[in-house]
């Protein structure tokens, strides 16, 4: 894929890859407000139904590409690609819009419903419904590991950086900033430095996860 | 009032700095949210981490951010509320602001490409750290470790969206089964 920089994407409109590009910060917020609110347990299917199908500000490549860098950089996945999307469209004003609209609405609706929870969280009924809730919430956590998973048989060693990744924070409790520093930081400069194999977009490759 | 202040500032340093940690996702934050939170501090109790955590997961919009926000409200009330997920997602937005300034959003970009290559598998680790300690908070007696095996197999094998199962979770909670 092509190289695209900054000065491209300023001058080009189309530059997300779309055939439409989005009309202002305005417009930003309430698409993203709409995207954000309709993807219950799971928003990244609706992201790329509305932002390439529907609105067309993005290709099918330029959302997986958007996407790809979304998910390999720290913070929340779909926090990213909002911030991505309107910075790439509108700069920062574009960025906070589209982070606004990402971020309000869910905001709110969670805070009320955990008001509610909380006050009545003596009833048996809820405290049960809860736990189940949590339950599942586990198996999907797990599911998710497990379709990542691939992963590790593209690289050598990727097993042993997992597998120490799994037994200093998950067994044996041990704080994560000392093993992102004692693992993360050489993990990635092996990589970076070992440059290798071209590897292709990651999101495409890995089925990220929101 | 000063107490209050400090824990404050604990919470909110302790978000700002899984911000930066959350390399691949923030789920892989959740080990070390309950040592810090639930083990170390006891600011949350283990009921209370699990309902954050389900509510969060059953609402829609970005998972992780409505969890911190139902933590942070246990934890310091609507100010925590507020505290906790806007802590949670700025220095990763500044960042990501950065990165899509200075390099276009490129994912071809070297040290894009080595943090995915190089922090893929440790993301691997960490979400199986996250779905263990989860299992453990949850996953009591057999009913409960075999309901655990039923999610994990139909989300594996089908495509029944993620709700219904919550759904299911919470039914199956309030009857009694699990």
């Amino acid at each position: 894929m092509m190289k695209i920089t900054l000065r491209d994407l300023k001058i080009d409109p189309a530059a997300l890859g779309g055939e439409a590009s989005p009309g202002g910060p305005g417009e930003l917020f309430v698409v993203f407000t709409r995207l954000t609110l309709s993807g219950f347990g799971g928003v990244l299917p609706f992201a790329q139904r509305v932002l390439v199908d529907d609105r067309r500000w993005l290709s099918q490549q330029g959302f997986l590409r958007l996407l790809s860098v979304a998910h390999v950089l720290p913070g929340p996945n779909l926090v990213n690609l909002a911030l991505l999307v309107g910075e790439q469209s509108w700069g920062w004003r574009g960025a906070i819009a589209a982070l606004a609209g990402m971020l309000l609405a869910p905001m709110a609706l969670v805070l009320a419903l955990g008001l509610l929870a909380g006050s009545w969280s003596s009833l048996p009924a809820v405290h049960a419904a809860l736990h189940g809730m949590a339950l599942v919430t586990a198996g999907m956590v797990i599911v998710m590991a497990l379709r990542m998973a691939p992963l590790l048989r593209r690289r050598r060693g990727a097993v042993l950086w997992a597998a120490a990744a799994f037994g200093s924070v998950g067994l044996l409790h041990w704080s994560l900033l000392p093993v992102m520093l004692a693992l993360g930081v050489p993990a990635l400069l092996i990589a970076r430095w070992s440059g290798g194999e071209a590897s292709q977009e990651p999101a495409q490759r890995d089925g990220a996860q929101s | 009032m000063t107490a209050g202040f400090a824990m404050a500032a604990a919470v909110c340093g302790h978000y700002l700095l899984w911000s930066l940690l959350s390399v691949g996702g923030a789920i892989g934050l959740l080990p070390d949210m309950h040592r810090y939170l639930v083990v170390d501090r006891h600011w949350l109790d283990q009921a209370q981490f699990n309902a954050a955590l389900a509510l969060g997961q059953a609402s829609p919009g970005p998972n992780m951010v409505l969890v911190s926000t139902l933590m942070g409200l246990d934890m310091l009330g609507l100010a925590g509320a507020l505290l906790a997920p806007l802590s949670l997602v700025t220095p990763s937005t500044l960042l990501a602001m950065a990165y899509s300034r200075y390099s276009g959003a490129n994912p071809r970009a070297p040290w894009l490409r080595a943090l995915h290559d190089g922090m893929g598998p440790l993301t691997v680790g960490l979400l199986l750290s996250s779905g263990w300690l989860l299992a453990r908070g949850t996953a009591h007696d057999a009913a409960q470790c075999l309901a655990l095996a039923v999610v994990v197999g139909l989300n594996l094998r089908t495509r029944i969206h993620p709700l219904w199962l919550l759904a299911g979770g919470a039914l199956a909670g309030v009857l009694g089964w699990i």
